[in-house]
């Protein structure tokens, strides 16, 4: 509960720019393993929006899916 | 999709004329197995579903996304693969529709005044005392130093988990300001708990 009330400690980007560059995480997640260092404000807005944390989840299932 | 076949459907749906329309159904049949592939994961949410299957749903989210990637073709940048970046607007378009029907027949009471008055100690009972102060804290905090918009918002997504798409349409509002909003609440909360000398270290 405290942790949805008061979100990500770090700056994060916004919903519209996480849709803009969700592919592009997944696909550093999957091939090259450094999302979230790379892209750490996108990483902290998936800790405090559940949608786009969802979106996440699912297009990475896909595209994991899809590799195999 | 292998990767080549993907760049190729690429180059196929940029280039007009002969062989355009064979592109434009392997899009659609990409788009249409992703939404599938979405709705598939969420289909304890739609247990209730009437009238509206889940298929016509993934053809719905297929349909828009389709339209979505089209406008967008031309802005393509090849920093993820084609694939991974068409599949992403099918899954948000059959995502957001999931959560909608999950609450359609839901009323959606944004009643933070409740919440405040009640005393919630869903914090859960083994959390430490520190944990509970800082709790009251934040409770004392929404109720003072927020606004009542900035109030209602938190409490309806943080509090009493409305998706945040469900609460754009029924406050004729977007995902992206309701979320500026909540960042914002999230952002004053925190700087007056610092301020009053709370330790926030581990949280988020």
């Amino acid at each position: 509960m405290i942790d949805r009330l008061l979100g990500p400690a770090d700056p994060e980007v916004s919903c519209d720019e996480c849709f803009a560059h969700l592919d592009e995480y997944v696909d550093r997640e999957l091939l090259r393993g450094d999302a979230e260092k790379a892209m750490p404000a996108f990483a902290a807005h998936l800790r405090g929006c559940p949608a786009c944390a969802e979106e996440h989840q699912s297009l990475r299932a896909l595209v994991t899916q899809d590799a195999g | 999709m292998p990767v080549a076949a993907g760049e190729d459907l690429l180059q196929r749906l940029r280039a007009a004329g002969p062989g355009s329309d064979a592109a434009a159904a392997e899009l659609h049949a990409l788009l249409l197995r992703a939404a599938r592939f979405e709705i598939g994961r969420r289909r304890a949410a739609l247990a209730h579903l009437h009238g509206e299957s889940a298929e016509d749903l993934a053809l719905q989210a297929a349909d828009d996304a389709f339209v979505a990637v089209m406008a967008k073709l031309d802005t393509f940048e090849g920093r993820s693969r084609f694939t991974t970046w068409v599949y992403k607007f099918a899954v948000y378009e059959a995502a957001v529709r999931v959560r909608r029907r999950a609450w359609q027949h839901r009323e959606v009471v944004i009643d933070a005044e409740a919440w405040l008055a009640v005393g919630d100690t869903r914090t859960g009972p083994a959390d430490a005392a520190g944990r509970n102060e800082l709790f009251a804290a934040i409770r004392r905090l929404v109720a003072t130093s927020l606004s009542e918009r900035q109030r209602d918002v938190l409490v309806a997504l943080a509090v009493e988990g409305v998706p945040i798409d469900v609460l754009a349409e029924r406050l004729d509002s977007t995902r992206g300001a309701l979320y500026k909003t909540l960042h914002d609440a999230r952002r004053k909360l925190r700087a007056e708990l610092a301020r009053e000398g709370h330790d926030l270290e581990g949280l988020g």
